[in-house]
């Protein structure tokens, strides 16, 4: 019976955050902090780094990608919470048949939806112009999809700040993402770095992602594959359950 | 607890650090009936509605709500599922349409597909949004989306309906319209929970009160009752052909408990309106004075709610 219960709850908290994402896909993916802080930032990065210089392919396509990703499913999030306490809206989500758990997930999946459908661009402008090929079919799936997972789950912990205004998430958002860029071997391989440099590397989720793309497309690798899988499954998790407990905690601050 | 009580409050508490927001409230509401809750601003009506909605949920030390008899904290879905709820504070998705956001409410209720559109078209009709179902709601007028928000609380067919402050800052017709919407829903049979400062309103509505003032429940009844409670505060209006020459000639006359001067006209507070009249009247042919009017009046509901939320207050700063 308990079992039973089990499993028809979670059916319900996935079926209430699928109608979550849907609000969250016709409302927010236009608005314009997304755009600016989800595809121009990681577009005008991309060009600052590669114009004019030469880069690697490999190192081009895959810190492209994994960038896009990065930006993109974690961009969502950060806007979603605010914005509805500010348009007020939210309470009466909250009053609504749909536990705190399903609204962040379907706010999750909102992100993650977007990162996976925007990221398909500069992976076909690496398969295209960059000689990336698909070397690892099914772990670039499982890669872009756990990375999508776990930077839209940061995005919903960033919303967990207990504002209403949308501008001051946004900008603890750049403030967590933009260091990550630099320490997660996009820019530099990670054999290049030094020894404090790795130890560093090794706590951002998107040095993962990056290192998971390379060997997904030029086979090649600085960690065990299935690490970076199980990496970015640990972030996702470890993400998610924190902003279940943070958006709970601020709640009544700012109803 | 009675069996036809839908909602079941037992000392019902919570605290913000050092404010004690509501303290150890109860009551019932029965099946059908309007229970206006009305409190000045910070006496914890909100955080009342937020726990009995589900929006907190009380911890296990802070009292108890069952609503239809199930606990809210053990299964808050279910409850959720049963009642409509429109927020003091709310507001529709503004870039979508009324149509859009009566579909996405059902679609949160779990109200079937052919089901949600043939109710969306049928509120759309009834709050006089059916023609410009198709247009962004950001064009609406605050009366337009309030009663948006009303006809969203509706979709799913809840048992109980939460109304917090439902026709604050509303144009006199979408006032009127959702006033009328109310007293159709209680002829269905519906339970509403109405939360309001239009005390008029709630003397018109409800079939029950409860006034709540720094927390605490200061008095439930039914308004007439209520304001029967208050035999000192009936009063008599009297309005001369011109005014006395002493203007504190309401002190000579016995049987006065108060005088107030309202434009050209007085009002007397007694507890005993017969006597008084006679007496004014003896004070008018003494004075050579003619009445213009002369009417009794018996304690209004908002005499009540200040004679009940200032003894609070006095009490409180004493």
């Amino acid at each position: 019976m308990s079992k039973l219960y089990t499993k028809r709850t979670f059916l319900y908290t996935l079926k209430t955050s699928l109608v979550i994402t849907e609000k969250n896909v016709r409302i927010y993916y236009l608005k314009a902090p997304i755009i600016i802080f989800g595809i121009l930032f990681p577009v005008f990065f991309f060009l600052a780094f590669a114009l004019g210089r030469k880069v690697i392919p490999f190192i081009l396509t895959s810190g492209l990608i994994a960038m896009t990703l990065f930006f993109t499913s974690s961009s969502v999030g950060p806007l979603i919470t605010p914005w509805e306490r500010n348009a007020k809206t939210y309470e009466r989500l909250l009053a609504s048949p749909v536990s705190l758990s399903s609204i962040l997930l379907g706010d999750m999946l909102a992100g993650a939806i977007f990162g996976v459908i925007i990221s398909s661009i500069p992976l076909t402008i690496g398969i295209l112009f960059f000689n990336a090929k698909f070397f690892h079919p099914l772990f670039l799936v499982g890669n872009i999809v756990l990375s999508s997972f776990c930077f839209s789950s940061l995005g919903v912990l960033l919303a967990s700040l207990a504002t209403e205004a949308p501008s001051q998430v946004m900008m603890l958002s750049s403030l967590v993402r933009f260091p990550l860029i630099f320490i997660s071997g996009i820019f530099i391989p990670l054999d290049k770095f030094p020894f404090w440099g790795k130890v560093i590397a090794f706590m951002s989720p998107l040095t993962y992602t990056v290192d998971a793309m390379k060997y997904s497309l030029y086979d090649l690798k600085s960690y065990p594959v299935l690490i970076n899988l199980w990496a970015l499954l640990f972030f996702s998790f470890v993400f998610f359950s924190i902003a279940l407990k943070m958006h709970r905690k601020n709640l009544i601050k700012v109803l | 607890m009675s069996e036809s009580s839908v909602i079941q409050v037992s000392n019902l508490k919570r605290v913000y650090g050092k404010t004690v927001a509501v303290d150890n409230v109860s009551f019932e509401v029965k099946k059908g009936e309007i229970f206006g809750f009305l409190g000045p601003n910070g006496a914890g009506k909100t955080t009342t509605i937020r726990m009995l909605t589900g929006v907190i949920l009380p911890d296990p030390d802070e009292g108890e709500v069952k609503i239809l008899g199930i606990d809210i904290k053990e299964d808050p879905i279910s409850v959720k599922k049963i009642m409509g709820v429109v927020p003091e504070l709310c507001n529709v998705y503004v870039d979508l349409s009324s149509w859009d956001n009566m579909i996405l409410t059902g679609k949160i209720y779990g109200v079937k597909r052919k089901e949600r559109e043939e109710k969306a078209e049928e509120l759309l009709k009834k709050f006089g949004l059916w023609e410009r179902r198709e247009e962004k709601t950001r064009k609406f007028s605050k009366g337009m989306k309030q009663r948006l928000i009303l006809a969203m609380s509706l979709i799913h067919e809840p048992k109980i309906l939460f109304l917090d402050e439902p026709t604050s800052g509303l144009d006199v017709q979408s006032a009127r319209m959702i006033r009328k919407i109310i007293e159709e829903l209680r002829l269905k049979g519906k339970t509403i929970f109405l939360t309001t400062h239009n005390i008029e309103e709630a003397n018109l509505l409800c079939d029950r009160i409860a006034i709540i003032n720094k927390g605490k429940i200061v008095a439930i009844d039914s308004p007439e009752k209520l304001k029967s409670t208050f035999k000192r505060m009936q009063s008599v209006e009297v309005a001369f052909d011109r005014m006395p020459e002493d203007i504190k000639w309401c002190r000579s006359i016995p049987y006065v408990n108060e005088c107030k001067e309202l434009g050209d006209k007085f009002r007397v507070y007694t507890k005993d309106p017969d006597s008084l009249i006679k007496k004014l009247v003896n004070f008018a042919e003494k004075n050579n004075l003619k009445f213009i009017s002369l009417n009794t009046l018996g304690p209004s509901l908002e005499d009540v709610f200040v004679a009940l939320t200032e003894k609070v207050e006095a009490k409180y700063h004493e």
